[in-house]
């Protein structure tokens, strides 16, 4: 393909990508900024949210649309409940300290998989979109006869994608809203600031930080009902969302939610551009090393501050 | 001219086979008498216990729910016909969560906690690399059912064998002739960057060039990739034939973008079914891949001409006619695969037979009678078709199907002959010690 | 007061005096495990030493292990070298790659540490899979029998290998048990403590972090090696973050910054999953429970709550 509709298609795949991660991201960066726990059972949300859209989604049967906007709502809800359960029943008990959540979750990792395993079973499901139409896109280029369009091969994307995008976008606005002028919002922004205080207050941080743990695990879900009828459900599909969560979190800066988006963003995007100009494995390894560089040269993250 | 290459040495090797054959016969003979006398009188009714190295968690584990359903199935034939040697079999399954390390330890648990008398069963080829070398040093025969090149290209062990599927190697190069004279000459790869995909690629690529052809570009996916768009705008323009093989969880999205990527204009389009091993056909995205061409092990749908032996073997594992599960048809299997456990464990009991087999002690007899087989008949024992085993390398060769896809069904086109994916032997396991 | 400070030493030749006998008694499966979890607890213990020990948590020490892995099987099978120089090799490579990372990931601390770390560890294993064509990606190789020998003596055996583990064990024990009491162990500790107070004292904690981290890479890089030349495969699945988060696990729940948890550690994971998987084949369930449960009930750790309830003075 030629290089400009390379560029513009490698573009497109990277906002999706981007999209999705920061719609996991700000769940985990969430839970990180109010709770400061590390959450290594965050990707297995995002899996649940997956499975359970495709549980709506086959047990409705009828138009997809139906299942998708359904599971939309159901599987954050389910996904959210039992993240806030967990909470409860576990961390809670441990008192949020950092060494012992991650073994906690790491044992709650294993829990979900397996169970999952053992009832959905080893296959990659696939979900039907509610639509799915193809677009192939014009290019524009200046030639003999001046600018002219034409229509490259293989340039293309599709309505669900662009979907996708915009979904997100809205997702993410609402979640903006409801943190800045809702009473929870407040609640977890004074929380996140000075857990002593709060507690002084009168404000119920055990409560609150039942609801964070529950928000962010539904975000996590959300992505990945977004993201399901591009990809499949799948045991294991919780893995690489987890880790590219982390990364973008810390790059964004700890507890800055608009830092977590700018970095989902950024790692989007040079996943995909990088990947027209190398090979793809060469390309991944260059863009893993920038990611790290990044964080060498700036520790604190993009918007972060330097306290630690 | 390759052709005269790979079929010199083989009658050459076939009849040098037939002399160390009958020699371990006359050998065999000599035990097997007692033997035989031996469970007429009942002399040990103990069970022959095949240790099942599974993959049940982890990457493998679609495969493994497959593989596990068709070793069952075997091991019930088995033990309805009267069992190995007068003994019933019985199945120790152990998962290995597609991992290499668990593989080796679970290798040296059948060996050394269970005392099994084999191991058997393993696909992955990392876990198969992984576990051989226990296997080797503790002298427990290991049959694996990978399709891996690693058993014949001499970097396992002589109590390592392959002797119910074939290898990448050898179907890939029986592939190449197909390809060039009804596709296209001018070819662009896309595999996984995995050893496997590697091996795609480099003997694709030589199979190719004998056939005229050239391979225009190549295109190696990252492991856990879960979209795939990006990387198709680096399929040349020019690109005739598009050669794909995935694996992973992933593979139907990999299929479906490649629909989207290309829309009205795509070039033909050949790939290896594991892009699609246990993912139905028919599933929404997949309309484009009419006309299109795929390798199978086995025909996944049940053809017009089907053998008897094709027939019962469904009827036994429980696979449909579309090869899905005969109690939910959404479950579809890994056909193109699991025939190899079935067959494999066939070649087990008549190894045994043949060794007079009577425990342990007789592992290093019952590596030197399988590798004294050479030909297998298509036979409810061998129901993907006849095989050739090369007791030297240890792999066995056989038949390789090409089915084209119309309306969602799998047609078998071409069926590829034995000698077609033939290549000169690289290692003699036989002469290693036991 | 004596008896107190001889206590540790005790400790130490003790589980040193009982490794070595368990080999006459053990049945050879057990004592096949045995020789793996020697090999490993040496990985656990590199690890401790930077996560126990000096309070840093890296989740990037696979590429160690590997590095170990790869620089011995890649010398042996490339460069036909025996065993002993390729061992060397190994943890050369391993110290140097734990040079280079540690140079640039202490610039940062805390979860900016734990991600660099993940991510230069992430690029080493799709530089094992980019170089495929020498190291067969994520397939491995194997190193033959035939060339796993030191001294005429094959390391494939079941006596020559649980020795071999041992020794290699007890070599990292008794250096580890040594180095962390130490004046640079306790330097270490200080640090974990509280860095600006050992900064005020006068010590250049950075230097002594990076320092930590040679040696703690360097240990787990022998390992690696050890496991490769003892167990004949070297793979990228050791080189993936599951590998990473093992020695974290082990550690945790062994107990941190003790001298013994992480034996402890890598003995209770290896048969909580041996022993549960012969059972059913949900054992992962059986892991999950098992770990929620221990981080409720004993939150240091095995050895952590030794030495919290019964011996204080345990290293």
């Amino acid at each position: 393909m030629e290089f400009g509709p390379h560029l513009l298609l490698a573009s497109l795949e990277g906002f999706v990508t981007a999209a999705i991660l920061a719609l996991t991201a700000m769940g985990l960066s969430i839970v990180f900024g109010v709770m400061r726990v590390v959450n290594v059972a965050h990707g297995e949300f995002y899996m649940l949210g997956a499975v359970i859209a495709w549980w709506v989604a086959s047990l409705l049967g009828g138009h997809p649309a139906i299942g998708f906007v359904l599971a939309l709502v159901v599987a954050p809800l389910v996904v959210g409940a039992l993240a806030a359960v967990a909470d409860r029943l576990i961390l809670q008990r441990i008192n949020y300290d950092p060494d012992r959540t991650i073994v906690a979750t790491i044992g709650l990792l294993y829990i979900i998989q397996q169970t999952t395993l053992m009832t959905f079973g080893p296959e990659a499901r696939p979900v039907e979109a509610p639509f799915n139409t193809r677009l192939a896109l014009p290019w524009f280029e200046f030639g003999d006869k001046g600018l002219t369009m034409f229509w490259p091969w293989g340039l293309s994307t599709t309505s669900y994608k662009l979907f996708v995008i915009g979904a997100a976008v809205a997702i993410l606005l609402g979640l903006w809203l409801f943190m800045r002028h809702s009473r929870f919002g407040l609640l977890m922004r004074a929380t996140q600031q000075d857990r002593e205080t709060a507690l002084a207050f009168g404000i119920p941080v055990d409560r609150v930080y039942a609801w964070v743990f529950g928000l962010g695990a539904g975000l996590a879900a959300v992505g990945a009902v977004l993201v399901v009828p591009i990809q499949q459900a799948h045991y294991l599909m919780g893995q690489d969302p987890l880790l590219l969560s982390f990364i973008v979190v810390i790059i964004g800066g700890l507890g800055s939610l608009p830092g977590t988006i700018i970095a989902a963003v950024l790692i989007g995007m040079s996943d995909g551009i990088i990947s027209v100009f190398f090979t793809p494995t060469l390309a991944k390894i260059i863009a893993t090393l920038l990611v790290a560089m990044v964080l060498v040269f700036r520790p604190q993250g993009l918007l972060g501050r330097r306290a630690q | 001219m390759s052709d005269i290459k790979s079929n010199k040495p083989l009658f050459t090797r076939r009849a040098t086979l037939k002399g160390i054959g009958s020699g371990v016969g006359a050998v065999a003979a000599t035990g097997v008498l007692p033997g035989s006398l031996g469970f007429a009188q009942a002399q040990s009714s103990e069970p022959i216990s095949i240790g099942f190295q599974v993959h049940r968690t982890g990457i493998g584990a679609a495969y493994g729910r497959w593989y596990s359903r068709t070793t069952e199935a075997a091991v019930k034939r088995i033990n309805d016909m009267g069992g190995i040697n007068g003994r019933p079999v019985k199945l120790v399954a152990e998962d290995d969560g597609t991992d290499p390390k668990r593989g080796a330890e679970v290798v040296e648990k059948f060996a050394t906690q269970y005392n099994c008398d084999v191991a058997f069963g393993t696909l992955f080829s990392h876990v198969v690399i992984g576990s051989a070398p226990r296997a080797g040093e503790l002298k427990l025969p290991y049959f694996v059912v990978s399709e891996g090149h690693h058993v014949a290209s001499g970097r396992l062990n002589r109590y390592t064998l392959q002797p119910g599927i074939t290898d990448v190697k050898s179907q890939v190069k029986a592939m190449a002739p197909f390809v060039a004279e009804n596709l296209g000459k001018k070819v662009t790869m896309i595999f996984p960057d995995f050893a496997f995909g590697h091996d795609h690629r480099d003997y694709f690529s030589a199979a190719i060039k004998a056939q005229g052809g050239e391979v225009l570009e190549t295109i190696a996916v990252p492991p856990t990739e879960t979209s795939f768009t990006r990387y198709f705008p680096k399929i040349p323009r020019d690109t005739e034939v598009l050669y794909h093989v995935m694996v992973g969880p992933s593979v139907l999205t990999f299929v479906k973008e490649l629909g989207e990527f290309f829309g009205p204009s795509r070039p033909e389009i050949f790939g290896f079914i594991d892009s699609l091993e246990a993912v139905d056909i028919r599933s929404p995205g997949l309309e484009f891949l009419n006309g299109t061409y795929f390798w199978e092990g086995n025909p996944r749908h049940a053809q017009a001409d089907q053998s008897p032996y094709d027939k019962n073997f469904r009827a036994a594992v429980g696979v449909d006619d579309r090869g899905a599960s005969l109690s939910d048809s959404k479950d579809v299997s890994t056909y193109s695969h699991m025939f190899g456990c079935w067959e494999t464990l066939n070649v087990i009991k008549k190894g045994m037979e043949t060794a007079g087999y009577q425990g342990p002690a007789d592992r290093a007899k019952l590596i030197e009678a399988v590798e004294a087989m050479t030909d297998m008949a298509h036979s409810d024992d061998h129901p993907q078709g006849a095989k050739w085993f090369d007791g030297k390398t240890h792999q066995v060769f056989g038949h390789q199907y090409i089915s084209k896809v119309e309306d969602g069904n799998l047609v078998v086109v071409h069926t590829t002959s034995i000698e077609d994916g033939m290549y000169d032997d690289e290692v003699d396991y036989t002469t290693r010690p036991l | 007061m004596t008896g107190k400070s001889r206590a540790p030493n005790l400790m130490v030749f003790g589980v040193l005096l009982c490794l070595g006998l368990l080999f006459l008694v053990l049945p050879a499966y057990h004592a096949g495990n045995l020789a793996r979890i020697m090999v490993l607890a040496v990985y656990a213990m590199g690890y401790n030493l930077l996560f126990g020990y000096t309070g840093l948590l890296s989740l990037g020490h696979a590429m160690f292990f590997a590095a170990g892995m790869y620089g011995l099987g890649l010398s042996m099978t490339g460069w036909g070298l025996s065993p002993v120089p390729a061992f060397a090799v190994g943890v050369g490579a391993a110290t140097l790659a734990s040079a280079i990372i540690g140079f640039l990931a202490l610039r940062t601390r805390g979860v900016a540490f734990m991600i660099v770390t993940l991510m230069f560890a992430q690029a080493g294993y799709l530089v094992i899979l980019y170089f495929g064509a020498y190291t067969r990606g994520d397939e491995g190789f194997v190193i033959q029998q035939a060339d796993r020998m030191i001294a005429g003596i094959d390391l494939s055996g079941d006596a020559a290998r649980y020795f071999t583990a041992f020794i290699l064990f007890a070599v990292c024990f008794l250096g580890l048990a040594w180095l962390v009491r130490a004046p640079f162990g306790r330097t270490l500790i200080a640090i974990r403590e509280n860095e600006e107070r050992a900064q005020m004292l006068g010590y250049d904690t950075t230097m002594y972090k990076l320092r930590a981290m040679i040696v703690s890479g360097a240990i787990s890089g022998a390992a690696g090696a050890g496991y490769a030349l003892l167990f004949g495969y070297v793979g990228a699945t050791f080189a993936t973050v599951q590998y990473s988060i093992f020695p974290l696990l082990w550690v945790l729940l062994g107990g941190a910054g003790t001298l013994i948890g992480p034996l402890v550690g890598v003995f209770f994971m290896f048969y909580l999953i041996d022993i549960s998987s012969a059972v059913t084949s949900a054992y992962m369930l059986i892991a999950g429970l098992a770990l929620v449960l221990l981080t409720l009930f004993a939150p240091q750790g095995f050895a952590g709550e030794l030495r919290k309830r019964v011996f204080a003075w345990l290293p």
